[in-house]
């Protein structure tokens, strides 16, 4: 059967110019041969015009349609049929007639042109034919394919919608668990608050008195540097030379102010110095200080307690534990011993609380992110039935001379150098971006890493039907603008009931 | 073309480098990379200069008059150097002034290799001599030649008119040669002490003051740059003034209007050639190409001076009418007391010697010839050339040609060349392919060589530095490479990274270049593939304003003195190559960015790295003619423009536009999106095929057009004050041209356009729009609607223009196919044409006179076909399917005559009349292009 297809057309051939120039005219199709009636006016085919049937391809354009010319190159708007008998026969425009190129497979369009042409239709057919059927068995095998992953999906989907159901059950139950364990903490953290709020009250009280020691002795040191006769008061003299009481900061601590600081006095001793103190302590620098400011910073107490210094600090209470152990240190002689075991118990059962409220939250906000991942997958667009599912949280990489580039259908590509270097942002899962008929056929990812001077990358992802799930090839067609083609079963078409094969031979047939 | 424009370094080293261009990225140019005159020591020095009484008087009892030589001795009276002044008179109405130190301490550069030969003189005679000066006859037209002697000015008069003065504002300025101060009062030291005056100072006798040395004479620094300037100041300077003339062109390349602005006030016109990222419209600002060459233009007469000086170039030009309003000039005429129109126009140079050709036109076409007697025509290029060219920074590789070349086919957008940018080579390397996007070019070049068509691959005059690349490897060993100040190889950056700059000006060293095109030389090459030269400013980055350092040394002269030429050297250099590797059968086609005086010998240029905008799209047109008045018809804007994405509707009036401009090439910068013309929708893609188709038809005209161009020097793209010089409205018309004398266009180049107002020239002709053959009569400016389509274009009557109207794929596939005559009737009814054809690429048609050219002329109701070059051999298989007549009588019948031994017998043309259009079509005629016939209307 296919030797006889193979060898009818050819014993045809040998005889085509001569028998096809007869039957109708040069580069009419079969299907208009009713309109060329040897020696019959010939009317354009657009009915403009009628002509004597010699001026049908006489070289010359009468017709506006140029129908007149179907075999010559005289029209601009004409076109040229080949039988091209082993191939697929097909139109050009009439300029391609003559002109040294060869179109037609079947070299019909050179006729006198000088060119060599070679018949390669019955080569091409065959080529054509075997890719056909490759691409035919490919698709058939993809198209299975294409079955499973729908079924895959359609399965998938299922799951993931009970499990979104499950979850979103499950999810009220924790949500109840989480109130009931925060009502456990909030009563069990009472006595703990409790404690805690005594504790801070007493730390505060302590903290004051701590100031309070402070500063007095830090008054006492003042008096002592300031009286510098050692008389047991402190002059106006002595406390001019310190400049940076200056109350209006002008520079100069003139004698006026001084007194002002003094509070009218000439010189005040200790106690009166306890009453002006107020005045000074602000600004006081003092003369060890200046001369050595790390001295007082280091001192014991100043380390110990840094909250005395930076009142803005909060109660440490992350620490709670620790600063506990070491009030308890101090405070042995306040605190009974009952009362510490209560503290601790309370914090132990507070602890506890806490601990199965956080558990259960944490369980919530697992929940809440399940639910979160399982919608967002369901709400992409996978397809008319859902088969390109599969490739979700997939991906591929084609690795060229320069670099490795990486698909993650619906997420991203990227690209990165194969001998070491960053990886580039080709761009992020945008929308499918098909012909209108046919949108599940092209991906676009965007607003990938920027470009110098110009856009962000943006990659085109082109699929064809393949048995495989694979990155065919890369390119950069335009500056940051990526071309990808991509294989996979999910765009096979389900295959045409009839024969590729069989419609060629047959009209090859009928042509002749 | 692109210039440093950075991104595209890998070293760090560079980055530093180039930073000044990061910072100028933003829309257009950074004026601060390049010199005003104020920071152009010597330009600033000369300007300073104002004008007033000459200090130069010439020594007339020093004049020789040899059969058509005179020279006489001019001295400076400040400073007693004196200069030897020649004169020649110069066949087909030229005046050639010459003047130089008569004693330089060293030869001063004289420009080479620009005219094509020592122009031939004529006699010259004396008329009239006494102690206030000579009177030299010009033979023409009582055209004289006045030398005055105190103070030296030069006068050219016709009877009693001056048609044009030298020196008469006193601007001749003649840095002479000279010791640098610091060596001389060494030198003084040893003579002994208080030496104040040279040997020929003191000779003079005269108490002379030493000449005031300004700051940038001996040296000088712009940015970061110092040029060592060893010679000090060598810069010259000479007035021209041109009474009754308000109009002057010329002195490209500018991006700025036909007519030459008056400068007070501003910069001068700069002729420096520059590789200028992003340029700006309408300002004086050098580019990449430089003619010095200026036309003045009235009603009466159009002249021409060609200062032949390869240095950079300052021209100031100012008008005693530029501030008058039309009120000012009407008082004036009415009052009768008005002075006379007068422009005038100074020249300065940094170096060289003051060589000045003077054309005396009267007519623009015999001002035309005269610069070509001088510098050669436009070279004929093949007929492919002028097809379409499809271009980009860059074709991926060896797929990305082959789908581009697919896509024109599918789309059926004629196309004759894809070019190749600088990414196609290995790194940079020129003359090699990348290895893996271009690893089989002969394969790519076959498989265009099968469509008919062609490639363009670029090839820069910058060679990578490295020692595996044996292109450098030679240049090195040989010897090649320009050199800088202190004697070792010249080294830049460019494309590549750090490169030398071959010594185009080395005879030796174009030979070796020449050579490197032959086919078993440059890897991968064919026959159909051509070059393109691009940064032959030459473009260096780190350079001072982009280019070469001036101290940098071509042997024994300075960069300085040879800059403006070194573009055409490169030129000059690749396109020999191109002839010798066929053996010398072949025409080349090279394109280049940098031009001279005399570039257009050797191939096209274009107006380089231009934006996609619409001021780029319409500044093109006073561009390319401003070329064509200079003698460089090939001419071309890259189609759409180079930086930035062009609108639709820009991107589809470009290529409307380019289609009726010589060079007619698309190309984009790298980071643009892709913009082939299918890109765009069916809609704009079928405008942009019609355009293409366009062109493609009246390849035959553009053909005819451009041999015209190589055999008499007449530009291809005309302004209409060219043919119409009486007719002051076209004077200052730049939105319209033509193209040879027939053939009127009037593109469209705004935004939005729904109407415009083309002018047609002409009180007694008429014009038939192409489109439509609607007839309209000259003399008026004429209202046109306009849509997305139309492209106004309106044919002479009274001409004949042929086409061909199938279109193909390529110029090539068309070669055999018929023409169509358009004859267009003048009022007198009669109309003529000429028909030029030939096998399209080879010198057969001058070796072998080879060649087709038919005079069609249409009188009294015949139309014949006439040989006008009986002595040329050439057959053709193409014939005429239709003559059109526009503007025809309905004839009773029509007859055909046709030569040979059926000579006499009469066969009958059936034809169409279309009375309302008044238009004739002739039906297949039928008769070989190349045979004589008649056609009789009766």
């Amino acid at each position: 059967m296919l030797c006889a297809q193979l060898l009818f057309p050819l014993s045809l051939f040998l005889g085509l110019s001569a028998t096809v120039e007869v039957q109708r005219p040069r580069g009419v199709p079969l299907s208009k041969r009713q309109f060329y009636e040897e020696g019959k006016p010939f009317t354009c085919l657009d009915g403009s015009r009628t002509v004597p049937f010699d001026r049908v391809n006489d070289d010359y354009c009468d017709c506006k349609d140029g129908s007149d010319e179907p075999g010559t190159a005289a029209c601009p708007n004409g076109s040229f049929h080949c039988t091209n008998a082993g191939h697929r026969p097909a139109f050009i425009p009439s300029s391609r007639i003559n002109d040294g190129i060869c179109d037609c497979c079947d070299t019909t369009d050179e006729y006198n042109s000088g060119a060599t042409c070679k018949n390669t239709c019955r080569e091409m057919g065959r080529r054509e034919r075997e890719s056909l059927q490759k691409l035919a068995e490919i698709t058939k095998e993809g198209f299975l394919l294409k079955q499973q992953l729908i079924e895959e999906a359609k399965r998938k989907k299922e799951e993931k919608q009970s499990k979104l159901t499950e979850l979103q059950a499950g999810k009220r139950d924790v949500e109840e668990k989480v109130e009931a364990l925060r009502t456990v903490k909030e009563t069990a953290e009472q006595p703990e608050k409790e404690a805690k709020e005594r504790h801070l009250k007493a730390w505060e009280e302590q903290k004051a008195v701590i100031r309070m020691e402070k500063d007095k002795a830090k008054m006492a040191e003042a008096f002592l540097e300031l009286d510098d006769d050692a008389d047991g008061y402190v002059s106006v003299a002595e406390l001019q030379s310190h400049a940076e009481l200056d109350p209006n900061s002008d520079g100069s601590l003139t004698e006026e102010e001084v007194q002002g600081l003094l509070g009218g006095a000439d010189k005040v001793d200790t106690s009166s110095f306890e009453n002006i103190w107020g005045n000074l302590k602000d600004k006081y620098v003092s003369e060890s200080q200046a001369e050595n400011p790390s001295s007082l910073e280091t001192a014991p107490e100043e380390t110990k307690e840094p909250v005395t210094d930076n009142e803005s600090e909060p109660y440490p209470e992350d620490d709670i534990g620790v600063e506990e152990d070491d009030e308890e240190e101090e405070d042995d002689d306040d605190d009974t011993h009952e009362d510490f075991e209560d503290k601790v118990r309370s914090f132990f059962t507070a602890q506890k609380a806490r601990d199965d409220f956080e558990e259960s939250e944490r369980a919530l906000r697992e929940i809440d992110d399940q639910v979160k991942n399982i919608e967002k997958e369901l709400s992409f667009d996978f397809g008319p039935s859902a088969e390109f599912t599969y490739l979700y949280s997939q991906c591929y990489e084609l690795t060229t001379s320069e670099y490795i580039y990486k698909i993650c259908p619906f997420n991203r590509v990227s690209q990165k150098p194969k001998f070491g270097g960053s990886e580039t942002n080709l761009g992020s899962w945008g929308s499918w971006a098909g012909p209108d008929d046919n949108k599940y056929t092209v991906m676009k990812y965007e607003h990938g890493t920027g470009c110098w001077q110009g856009p962000s990358r943006s990659t085109t992802v082109k699929l064809t039907c393949g048995k495989e799930t694979t990155v065919t090839s890369t390119s950069e067609p335009s500056r940051c603008e990526y071309l990808m083609e991509f294989t996979t079963p999910a765009v096979c078409q389900e295959p045409l009931p009839v024969n590729v094969v069989h419609v060629d031979g047959h009209s090859d047939h009928v042509e002749l | 073309g692109h210039q440093a424009e950075a991104a595209r370094f890998q070293s760090a080293r560079c980055l530093f480098v180039l930073l000044p261009f990061f910072l100028g990225v933003a829309q257009a140019v950074d004026r601060s990379n390049f010199k005003t005159c104020d920071q152009s020591s010597f330009c600033k020095r000369q300007r300073d200069i104002k004008a007033g009484q000459s200090p130069y008087r010439a020594l007339l009892e020093t004049m020789e008059l040899t059969n058509s030589r005179l020279t006489l001795q001019l001295i400076n009276d400040n400073n007693k150097v004196r200069l030897l002044l020649e004169l020649y008179r110069l066949q087909g109405n030229m005046t050639r002034v010459k003047i130089n130190e008569l004693k330089p301490l060293k030869p001063r550069y004289e420009v080479p290799d620009v005219l094509i030969q020592d122009p031939p003189t004529e006699p010259l005679s004396v008329v009239a001599q006494d102690e206030n000066g000579v009177v030299l006859s010009l033979g023409a037209d009582e055209q004289r030649l006045i030398v005055s002697a105190r103070p030296f000015r030069l006068d050219i008069v016709e009877g009693p008119k001056v048609l044009l003065s030298l020196n008469s504002r006193g601007l001749l300025v003649f840095e002479h040669l000279r010791l640098r101060k610091d060596t001389k009062s060494q030198d003084d030291a040893e003579d002994g002490e208080g030496a104040e005056k040279t040997e020929q100072q003191a000779a003079e006798g005269d108490q002379l003051k030493e000449e005031e040395e300004l700051p940038g004479t001996w040296e000088e620094t712009f940015k970061t740059h110092t040029d060592t300037k060893p010679n000090g100041p060598t810069s010259i300077s000479l007035d021209f003034s041109f009474p009754g003339v308000e109009h002057v062109y010329g002195i490209p390349e500018h991006a700025d209007t036909l007519k030459l602005k008056t400068t007070d006030g501003g910069d001068p016109y700069r002729l420096y050639n520059l590789d200028v990222f992003q340029y700006e419209l309408h300002n004086p600002m050098a580019l990449y190409g430089a003619v010095p060459v200026l036309l003045s233009h009235n009603t009466e007469r159009t002249m021409g001076v060609f200062w032949l000086n390869a240095a950079e170039t300052w021209v100031d030009i100012s008008s005693n009418t530029a501030g008058k309003t039309v009120f000012g000039k009407m008082l004036d005429f009415v009052q009768g007391s008005s002075e006379t129109p007068q422009t005038d126009v100074r020249w300065i140079s940094e170096a060289g010697i003051i060589d000045v050709f003077i054309m005396l036109g009267p007519k623009p076409s015999d001002v035309f010839s005269q610069y070509a007697s001088l510098t050669g025509t436009q070279a004929f290029p093949p007929l492919s050339a002028l097809g379409y060219h499809q271009c980009r920074w860059n074709y991926n590789d060896q797929e990305d040609v082959r789908g581009v070349d697919q896509g024109l086919d599918d789309h059926d957008i004629p196309c004759d060349f894809i070019w190749l940018d600088i990414e196609h080579t290995d790194g940079k390397r020129y003359f090699t392919w990348d290895p893996n996007k271009f690893s089989q070019p002969k394969d790519m070049l076959q498989g265009l060589k099968d469509k008919r068509r062609n490639l363009v691959a670029i090839v820069d005059p910058h060679i990578k530095v490295d020692s595996n690349f044996k292109v450098h490897n030679e240049i090195r060993s040989r010897n090649f490479y320009v050199k800088n100040k202190d004697g070792g190889d010249y080294e830049g950056w460019c494309w590549p990274g750090n490169a030398g700059y071959p010594d185009f000006t080395n005879a030796e060293m174009r030979a070796w270049w020449a050579s490197m095109f032959a086919y078993d030389q440059y890897e991968g090459s064919m026959e159909n593939m051509y070059t393109w030269n691009d940064m032959n400013e030459p473009s260096v980055f780190n350079g001072p304003e982009v280019t070469m350092h001036k101290d940098a040394l071509h042997g024994s002269w300075e960069h300085r003195e040879v800059h403006n030429i070194y573009g055409l050297y490169v030129h000059r250099a690749t396109a020999e190559g191109l002839i010798q590797r066929s053996g010398g059968v072949e025409r080349p086609f090279v394109l280049t960015r940098a031009f001279f005086a005399g570039s257009q010998r050797y191939g096209a240029v274009w107006t380089g790295d231009n934006a996609a905008e619409w001021g780029h799209l319409k500044i093109s047109l006073p561009m390319c003619l401003s070329l064509g008045l200079v003698g460089i018809s090939f001419c071309g804007a890259d189609v759409g423009g180079f930086f930035k994405a062009p609108s639709t509707e820009l991107l589809v009036r470009w290529y409307q536009a380019g289609a009726y401009q010589p060079f007619f090439r698309a190309h984009a910068h790298l980071d643009t999106p892709r913009r082939e013309p299918w890109l765009f929708g069916p809609e704009n893609t079928a405008l942009i095929r019609e355009a293409v188709r366009q062109r493609y038809a009246l390849l035959p005209f553009w053909y005819q057009q451009f041999y015209n161009a190589h055999r008499t020097g007449q530009p291809v793209m005309r302004a209409l004050w060219v043919e119409y010089p009486e007719d002051s409205v076209t004077f200052d018309i730049e939105d319209e041209y033509l193209l040879g004398r027939d053939l009127l266009v009037h593109p469209v180049t705004e935004e939005g356009l729904k109407s415009l107002t083309a002018y047609l020239p002409g009180k007694r002709e008429v014009w038939y729009d192409v489109h439509t053959f609607k007839k309209h009569a000259g003399g008026q400016s004429l209202y046109i609607p306009v849509t997305m389509s139309s492209i106004p274009a309106f044919q002479r009557g009274g001409s004949i223009i042929t086409r061909k109207d199938r279109v193909r794929r390529s110029s090539a596939c068309m070669e055999n196919d018929p023409y169509t005559l358009y004859v267009a009737l003048s009022p007198e009814g009669t109309a003529e044409g000429e028909l030029y054809i030939d096998d399209g690429h080879t010198f057969s048609y001058e070796k072998n006179k080879a060649f087709i050219h038919r005079r069609l002329t249409f009188n009294d109701g015949v139309l014949s076909s006439s040989n006008l070059a009986l002595d040329s051999q050439f057959t053709t298989a193409s014939w005429v399917e239709k003559i059109i007549f526009l503007g025809a009588r309905k004839p009773a019948s029509v007859t055909l005559k046709t030569a040979g031994w059926s000579w006499g017998s009469e066969t009958r043309v059936e034809f169409e009349y279309d009375s309302a259009l008044e238009v004739l079509s002739l039906r297949k005629p039928g008769v070989n292009a190349g045979a004589d016939w008649t056609v009789l209307l009766r």
